[in-house]
């Protein structure tokens, strides 16, 4: 019995410890091998790469034959803040307004304005081509911003939502019989105390449209694409190596976002909660 | 607020409804967006599809008749879930022993390893499937290292193929199992696996028959996670499957943007949300089913 059974935990930590070892291994080997390849000196995808430069960053940081590719990082980040910015008021508000209220309206309200996170992004992002072009309107960086509003204004009302029900009533009470008038104590009180909450979800919501496809799939064209979009159409084509470059400085850029909210926010020890 | 208060404060009665009534419509100019820039569009997504040409001109059902006539569209959507139930599966059985391995680091090693789960969420999705792009092209670290080790001697066809679509999905969708997974297993009581072990259960025993039903919850959720966003996942589809492989979102951007037949991109589109919410509604009443039947 003993026996078979330091068999049986042997052969758990083997089996277990093996498969996580494998899943660390997927995790981040992709990543490391995509930010060696970026530094090739040849004009494939060739691993191991063939020589060391930095041409293809070179090549993507100059501004005349990276031009189509700086503007549309540059369209990616004026709708992501865009949107944000819009989402953040909107949400903000709608979670004021609808966090204490017991009425089953505010629930079904709560679930339609949760809902694009559900609804698959390419339905939406079709359902805007056609609702936008039978309208009149044709694709523009404005549009992307409504589109992106859509699907990231829930991320901010869930974290502003939950750091609502947090509040003790208690305070908001207290402030209102001391005399305070609504908008004082929602300006001294209430915002202060939720903005962890608000900030984590544009944050999350920044990100979700900087990452978008499906919606700036449909709404963008040429002209007004953003980021993601272009690197697809490259990687579609001729497989650019510069799309590789454009990674090495997303990666690069994700880490150092990731360390800063790490001091900041303490990202890992919320994300663990 | 209850009713004795308001009762007490009846002078400020009046002032309090009208209060209340404030409240509530900070959530109109929200509401307002969402029925002009989510609902409106989907009402006429919806209507579109009831057009029988791509001039939507007359109305009619020939583009439900049309789509759903051809037998290779059902094959497409089998495709399309059948993609996400494999995902899910390689999702689970590479991922949940690395939150079992979770659970016994130090917390030191626990944030190591939750930044490299987090790492790659902050990553866009296009360099995720670039990086495999990479990783299983003909020169390729794969192809390279096998024909290094002289395992075979002709590059292998990794790329367009399901087998290789399925390998980048896992890698992509894994911080989407792994966050609801460890949250819900670090909640654990650590004192459960040693009273398993102390009754004589081996670890296997322990994890079948306790850690698995615990965990139900967070698994339950991240496969609901995966699941949706693998079989929309446009860009890796399109970009490591090819043009051989053909999924539902591939359609839907092919007929709008390519063929410019809205209607049939609307009936596409439309079953993809009918299939895959579906699924998702079923797998997630299960999962209250199990969890409900743990409690009770």
């Amino acid at each position: 019995m003993g026996r078979r059974q330091s068999f049986l935990d042997l052969s758990y930590g083997l089996v277990i410890g093996g498969i996580a070892g494998l899943a660390v291994l997927i995790i981040v080997s992709p990543v490391v091998i995509a930010l060696m390849t970026s530094f090739t000196e040849g004009r494939s995808l060739k691993f191991p790469p063939t020589g060391f430069s930095f041409r293809w960053y070179e090549q993507l940081f100059d501004p005349i034959q990276s031009r189509p590719i700086q503007r549309a990082a540059g369209n990616s980040l004026e709708v992501a803040a865009m949107s944000t910015l819009i989402g953040v008021v909107l949400a903000t508000l709608a979670a004021l307004g609808l966090a204490r209220n017991r009425h089953k309206s505010a629930r079904v309200a709560d679930n339609f304005f949760m809902s694009p996170l559900v609804l698959p992004g390419i339905t939406f992002g079709l359902a805007a081509l056609v609702y936008f072009s039978t309208l009149g309107f044709r694709p523009s960086l404005n549009l992307m911003i409504a589109g992106h509003l859509i699907v990231t204004m829930p991320f901010i009302l869930r974290t502003t939502t939950a750091s609502l029900s947090q509040l003790d009533p208690a305070l908001l009470d207290s402030s209102q019989s001391l005399g305070a008038s609504w908008f004082y104590t929602l300006r001294r009180v209430t915002l202060p105390l939720i903005f962890p909450g608000i900030a984590a979800g544009a944050f999350l919501a920044f990100m979700a449209s900087i990452d978008n496809v499906p919606v700036s799939l449909f709404l963008s064209n040429a002209r007004t694409d953003t980021l993601p979009i272009r690197m697809w159409g490259m990687m579609e084509s001729t497989l650019d190596v510069r799309v590789a470059a454009v990674s090495g400085v997303l990666i690069a850029a994700a880490f150092v976002l990731m360390l800063i909210m790490e001091w900041t926010v303490g990202l890992t020890r919320r994300m663990r909660d | 607020m209850s009713v004795a208060s308001t009762a007490l404060t009846s002078p400020l009665r009046g002032e309090e409804k009208r209060w209340r009534l404030a409240e509530w419509q900070l959530a109109l100019p929200l509401t307002l967006a969402f029925s002009a820039l989510f609902l409106a569009p989907l009402l006429l997504l919806v209507a579109t599809s009831f057009f029988n040409d791509d001039k939507i001109t007359q109305p009619g059902f020939a583009s439900w008749t049309k789509f759903f006539g051809d037998p290779f569209n059902y094959k497409v959507i089998f495709d399309t879930l059948l993609l996400g139930l494999k995902t899910v599966c390689a999702t689970v059985v590479i991922g949940y022993p690395l939150a079992l391995v979770f659970m016994d680091l130090s917390p030191r090693l626990q944030k190591v390893l939750l930044f490299v789960i987090i790492m790659p969420m902050l990553l866009s999705v296009v360099v995720r499937t670039f990086a495999w792009i990479v990783v299983l092209g003909r020169e390729g670290v794969i192809n390279q290292g096998l024909m290094w080790l002289g395992v075979i001697s002709e590059p292998l066809r990794l790329l367009q193929t399901e087998l290789g679509l399925v390998i980048s999905l896992t890698q992509i969708e894994m911080p989407l199992m792994l966050l609801p997974l460890i949250s819900v297993m670090s909640r654990l009581d650590p004192n459960l696996r040693d009273a398993s072990a102390a009754l004589g259960a081996s670890r296997w025993r322990t994890l079948f028959t306790v850690i698995v039903p615990l965990s139900m919850p967070g698994l339950v959720a991240g496969c609901l996670l995966v699941f949706a966003s693998s079989t929309t996942a446009f860009i890796s589809q399109t970009v490591i499957g090819g043009v051989r492989l053909i999924y539902l979102p591939l359609v839907i951007w092919q007929q709008s943007l390519v063929v410019y037949n809205w209607p049939l991109a609307a009936v596409a589109s439309l079953s993809l949300v009918v299939s895959v919410l579906s699924i998702i509604a079923a797998l997630s009443y299960l999962g209250r089913r199990s969890s409900r039947h743990l409690q009770g």
